[in-house]
């Protein structure tokens, strides 16, 4: 997917086996070797990333945590917080969605896992906790966002969690762990019962291990949601802190607000999944939504999935990341930039990717 | 005769032709909404089959000095640059399987194992063909610019030759679909934009570059002291696909009952009246299942361009409906086994190489109007894209440049 100096980048890590086989294109243009190679094993691709479920973990009622076997073109050097984006074929339709990697980067490692919870609603949050068996091959996108743990951490740590945003956070405590640099960290995670409660003995185990750990848990279905003005008793320090701060959005909204008015929001992550791109965006314009009649004013930094959305138009989406093409619509008029490489679309009725791409001037999209 | 109004052609009223175009659309809608996992699991089966055909014709032919080795490889090779061609790559660039999200088996990024580059192919196929099937003037596929296919186009003593142009059309298919949409007939003229022009000829020559050198260099070369027969191998599997390709596609639009119309019938054309010119611009032809398969199933023309965007596995059954809807209407479908329906191609092209007044009209369709009867004649000229209505989002994919994947 990466273009441009990415692409050369890669060009220059490519490992011999990597070179023989661009030089065995040749033999299969315009296919790849590894049009044909995916056939015999399916994870000898790097075409699309992919990727087989080797273990498929209950961690509570409605969680589970995907052990996932990568296939070539896989590079383990996620930083502990990033999320990957996941593609699973339901009914003959590969579905996208984001989930932070759980498991700690590792060098030589050979499995990434994922954790994710079973949404009420959410078709394929239940199908990857429920339906889904060892030995399905998934589709991987590369890890992404700026949700991470730098090295070394800072001395003091506040984790504020809730529900399934402890994924992003366990990788982070686990990456601490097995360098053996955790500082003084406070965390505050909310679940609706102990039963619900993601990794809670691992958890119990590190905060026995590491005396710098303290952990407090806190049951909502009985004991009601975290009030932040509480945390001047559980965390008297807090404004000393450094926060990763990952859940619900009206919770992520409470925090953001909370430490913006203590004049503290430098030291605040928040994990929203988004799609970091390039800082040289488009110009901007007015979208025009032909078949909705709505139109929006946005500057260049805003994907055109974004501006639909505040729109309040009915957007098609998926990965949210530029691969499962899910978001595709037709350029009428007008001209947008693909904010990843800077390519410029401009032909009357061209297919653009809209996740990926801001208004170049005035637009007009058929939708 | 070109058809001027579909409508008046068919002896439907306004308020029929709407209820047509209403079936059609809830036919759409079932299928769009019934495609699943067996649909998925069948193109990704006939991948695999080409892919495996390709693979075993081209080791079979590293032993191309035996004979049966050779004949063998090269069935084989040609098969698969068949599927490829027309099972796969035209149907993929359509967007037929877009809905699978598969971003390895999709129409923004397919390239087909043929000398015409993806975005050339949607451009002049998706776009100029399907939209304005048939239509005097702005439908290139009317004899590509090589032939004579329709009496409406003037005749001039170059058509003499049109049984030998015909020939080597059949034969260099592969060469003539490349050059398609470069448009030459623009270019003589002068009107094709020179920036546009070099664009498209650099890309072409890229492509055409490394098609060749796979075929007749690379696999050549592997075969050591078998590159000769190695080279004849791979140039025969080319021009089966090439003659067998030609035959398809001329069985789709230039049997006799395929019409074709003048552009009065764009003006204010409905969706219904759309789906109307495709029925009677398109002809099918029987055969097993198989057959179908080694057609792309563009043996179901009409079914393909009443839906170019449908999976093609679902045509036959697309196909007993359609012929339902025909029934009920009194509109014409046509179809006949394949010899029938290519015999009737070749023999207009045989009898539109002489001026028409040397042969007869066996197919009057309606008097035509008189102030437009000649003006197809008198303007005879290509539209380029500013001069033709916007695209069509059915058709399937037309994106240009930067998401092309070249795998280099």
């Amino acid at each position: 997917m990466a273009q441009g100096t990415a692409e050369k980048e890669q060009k220059d890590q490519r490992t011999p086996w990597e070179r023989v086989r661009a030089l065995g294109s040749q033999l299969t243009t315009p296919l790849h070797p590894d049009d044909y190679l995916s056939l015999v094993n399916p994870l000898w691709s790097s075409r699309e990333l992919r990727g087989r479920v080797e273990k498929v973990v209950k961690e509570t009622e409605d969680a589970a945590t995907l052990v996932i076997r990568p296939g070539w073109g896989w590079r383990y050097k996620h930083h502990p917080g990033q999320y990957v984006g996941i593609g699973v074929q339901v009914d003959g339709k590969f579905q996208w969605r984001s989930y932070s990697i759980s498991s700690p980067p590792k060098r030589n490692g050979r499995h990434i896992a994922i954790t994710v919870r079973a949404m009420p609603e959410g078709l394929l949050s239940s199908h990857l906790v429920n339906g889904l068996t060892p030995g399905t091959i998934v589709r991987l996108a590369l890890p992404e966002g700026d949700f991470v743990m730098p090295d070394p951490p800072p001395e003091k740590v506040l984790f504020l969690v809730a529900g399934s945003g402890i994924t992003p956070i366990m990788a982070m405590l686990r990456t601490l762990d097995r360098r053996g640099t955790m500082p003084d960290v406070v965390m505050h995670y909310s679940s609706p019962t102990a039963e619900r409660m993601i990794f809670r003995d691992e958890l119990d185990q590190l905060a026995g291990k590491h005396d710098g750990l303290t952990l407090h848990k806190l049951h909502t279905d009985s004991e009601g949601m975290l009030d932040l003005a509480d945390l001047d008793q559980l965390c008297p320090d807090w404004r000393e802190r450094e926060v990763w701060a990952c859940g619900p959005g009206p919770m992520l909204d409470a925090i953001d607000e909370h430490w913006k008015e203590a004049g503290l929001e430098e030291q605040l992550h928040l994990e929203r999944f988004s799609l970091q791109l390039g800082s040289n965006g488009g110009e901007g314009g007015t979208i025009t939504f032909r078949n909705s009649g709505k139109t929006i004013d946005v500057d260049g930094a805003t994907t055109v999935l974004e501006a639909g959305e505040q729109a309040g138009v009915g957007m098609p989406y998926g990965c949210r990341m530029g691969i499962c093409h899910t978001c595709t619509l037709t350029l009428v008029s007008g001209a947008v930039k693909d904010l990843r490489n800077g390519d410029e679309f401009n032909q009357p009725n061209e297919q653009v990717q809209t996740c990926v791409t801001a208004a170049l001037g005035d637009c007009t999209l058929d939708i | 005769m070109a058809i001027a109004d579909v409508k008046e052609y068919c002896h439907l009223t306004e308020d029929e032709v709407e209820q047509i175009g209403r079936e059609l659309d809830a036919l759409r809608t079932e299928i769009e909404e019934s495609r699943g996992a067996a649909d998925a699991a069948y193109i990704n089966r006939v991948i695999r089959i080409q892919r495996g055909l390709a693979f075993a014709g081209r080791v079979t032919l590293l032993f191309s000095n035996k004979k049966p080795a050779w004949a063998a490889g090269t069935a084989m090779l040609g098969i698969a640059k068949i599927l490829e061609n027309i099972e796969i790559g035209h149907n993929v660039m359509h967007g037929q399987w877009d809905w699978m999200n598969d971003p390895e088996i999709h129409s923004s990024n397919w390239e087909w194992d043929t000398i015409q580059p993806a975005e050339q192919w949607k451009h002049s196929h998706n776009y100029i063909h399907h939209q304005f099937t048939n239509v005097l003037g702005y439908d290139n596929d009317i004899g590509y610019g090589i032939l004579r296919m329709a009496r409406e186009q003037k005749w001039n003593p170059y058509y003499f030759g049109q049984p030998v142009y015909n020939a080597m059309l059949a034969t260099l298919f592969e060469w003539g679909v490349g050059l398609h949409d470069l448009d030459i007939e623009r270019i003589r003229k002068g009107k094709k934009d020179p920036k546009e022009l070099k664009r498209q000829l650099k890309q072409l020559a890229r492509k055409a570059g490394r098609q060749a050198t796979k075929d007749y260099l690379v696999y050549p070369a592997l075969s050591g002291p078998n590159w000769k027969t190695t080279l004849t191998a791979d140039l025969t599997s080319n021009i089966i696909r090439n003659l067998w390709a030609y035959v398809i596609i001329f069985c789709g639009h230039f049997p006799d009952g395929a019409m074709h119309f003048t552009e009065e019938e764009l003006e204010d054309e409905t969706r219904s009246e759309w789906y109307l010119r495709q029925i009677l611009g398109a002809a099918n032809f029987t055969g097993s299942p198989l057959m179908h398969i080694m057609a792309g199933n563009l043996s179901f023309q009409i079914e393909h361009h009443l839906y170019p965007d449908l999976p093609s596995n679902r045509y036959a059954q697309i196909s007993e409906r359609v012929q339902e809807l025909c029934r009920k209407y009194d509109i014409p479908y046509t179809t006949g086994p394949l010899h029938k329906q290519y015999g009737q191609a070749l023999r207009t092209i045989m009898k539109l190489s002489l001026p028409n007044s040397w042969t007869k009209d066996k197919n009057p369709t309606q008097p035509q109007r008189r102030d437009t009867a000649n003006r197809y004649e008198q303007e005879h000229k290509r539209r380029s894209d500013a001069e033709r209505p916007p695209r069509r989002t059915e058709l399937g994919g037309w994106s240009r440049g930067g998401k092309q994947r070249m795998h280099d």
